[in-house]
């Protein structure tokens, strides 16, 4: 499989405007990335050398310990990877030959954690603006109605349900307005009809955000239902990468599609190498 | 009354003096080193935390004897406290304050520690992606969560402060107005036969030191949130 590692970069450093208030910086992002992961199955080398086109939502697909969330955590800034260079719109995120490497403070990325990580001690308004880099209580009130969250404003997270943290936390990202979001496995902890409703509220934001978008998960009919690109990983190395049709097959696609017209759960492809 | 003597309620009062800045004083410095043990790595991190935890295991008159040491103006810290602040640490309030700061570390630290790791590290992470610094992290999103192990320092550190003995009577003697405590005016009160004011003194200590632990174990019995 043949990765192109040409990097596109734009005519200048700063991240292109847009008449959308909520675009944080449109680009491409490049990765190329080694690191010894320590999983409990032993050491394991994750090596990543891709290109994402921008306004992708990708999701990163394989089983566990296959390296998804470490990729996640090396673009966020919070794993440094043993070797490698990360660029993003232009700038140099990481550079293990140069020792740069950015701390998130300074990459303006949108992460939601699997636990989703809303602070116990603030309300979900508070949640909300705590994430603002510039306070705006005119974008807070349109960010609980977005997501129906005005009823529950006053709230801790202590008392919300699966699904309303789960809203509450892409809110939050977007509060933020990140020039890059990255979602681990934000739906794995919901029942059925609950992922279903939930995967809208992701597109909704992906398209607000009108950015690059990577998004970890396990299911196919999930992945197919919103990914543009995807990403299999195995063992720390990717296997796969294409359109959804183009690594699940054509008929995978059409199927599951099918499939969740008619109400069903979910099925697991057998990927042949 | 015994009660209503002055030297009783003076004894009382330097005793919760001691108390309190020993608490104080190790609030600010604790929490500091509490988070470099809890988040950071750096070479000989473990013979710091042993060196921390030294007071819960050494003899309060060793730590007593090493402090005179240090104290005495022969030896450099001695020295340099003579001749630029006038202060003879031996025998004096400030002495027994900095001996009651370096006993009670540990009493500090390691309940801050234990909360320190107890939080979820996405919380701490969560604010960073979300532009917050390590500080503003740590004022906002830590400490807020983890208000019963800081209740629970301050009150050991408190209650351990206030049955201190080996340690004081070693460093300042028992000079009333300055360095006799509760601990060891019971002592003195015994030595000289006077049950009764040893039986006072005894009995406000056993009270406060029982109102404190109950307090640590009732917000230990509260689910966290």
């Amino acid at each position: 499989m043949k990765i192109d590692t040409n990097i596109h970069t734009n005519s200048s450093s700063v991240p292109l405007q847009g008449p959308d208030s909520y675009r944080g910086g449109v680009g491409h992002l490049s990765i190329f990335i080694q690191h010894a992961m320590h999983t409990s199955e032993g050491k394991k080398m994750l090596e990543v050398n891709t290109e994402i086109r921008p306004q992708e939502l990708m999701c990163l697909f394989g089983h566990s310990g296959a390296g998804k969330t470490t990729i996640l955590r090396i673009l966020a800034g919070l794993t440094k990877p043993d070797k490698g260079r990360i660029v993003f719109d232009g700038r140099v995120w990481f550079d293990s030959e140069k020792k740069i490497n950015l701390p998130p403070q300074q990459r303006n990325v949108g992460y939601m954690f699997q636990d989703y990580a809303l602070f116990p001690n603030m309300s979900i308004e508070k949640n909300i603006r705590f994430a603002q880099k510039v306070k705006d209580e005119v974008e807070v009130e349109k960010l609980l109605v977005l997501f129906d969250l005005h009823s529950l404003r006053s709230r801790k997270p202590g008392q919300l349900s699966g699904g309303q943290k789960q809203r509450v936390a892409l809110a939050r990202a977007l509060a933020a307005k990140p020039s890059l979001l990255m979602l681990d496995e934000p739906l794995s902890a919901l029942d059925y009809e609950m992922r279903t409703a939930l995967q809208d509220e992701i597109r909704k934001t992906h398209d607000l955000l009108q950015t690059i978008t990577l998004m970890v998960s396990h299911d196919i009919p999930e992945v197919v239902q919103l990914a543009t690109s995807v990403m299999v990983l195995r063992n720390g190395t990717v296997v796969k990468e294409g359109k959804p049709e183009e690594v699940f097959g054509t008929d995978t696609c059409t199927q599951t599609v099918l499939i969740k017209t008619n109400n069903r759960t979910r099925i697991y492809a057998d990927l042949a190498d | 009354m015994v009660m209503m003597n002055h030297d009783f309620i003076n004894t009382l009062l330097l005793t919760g003096k001691l108390a309190s800045w020993t608490t104080v004083i190790l609030l600010v410095i604790g929490f500091p080193i509490a988070y470099l043990l809890a988040y950071k790595r750096f070479p000989l991190k473990v013979l710091v935390e042993a060196l921390i935890s030294m007071p819960m295991v050494l003899p309060p008159t060793v730590l007593g004897f090493y402090m005179l040491v240090v104290y005495s103006p022969q030896n450099a810290f001695g020295k340099f406290m003579a001749e630029y602040f006038d202060l003879r640490l031996a025998f004096s309030f400030e002495g027994i304050l900095l001996a009651s700061v370096i006993f009670s570390l540990p009493f500090m630290i390691q309940p801050l520690q234990n909360g320190l790791h107890a939080i979820p590290a996405s919380l701490r992470e969560a604010s960073y992606t979300l532009g917050k610094s390590e500080f503003t992290t740590f004022i906002r999103v830590l400490i807020p969560n983890m208000t019963p192990s800081i209740i629970t320092a301050v009150a050991m550190t408190f209650a351990h402060c206030i049955g201190e003995f080996g340690v004081v009577i070693m460093v300042g003697g028992n000079m009333p107005g300055e360095t006799r405590v509760a601990s060891i005016a019971i002592y003195d009160e015994v030595q000289a036969l006077n049950f009764d004011t040893a039986n006072q003194y005894s009995l406000v200590l056993f009270g406060i030191s029982l109102v404190l632990l109950t307090l640590i174990f009732a917000i230990k019995r509260t689910p966290s949130r």
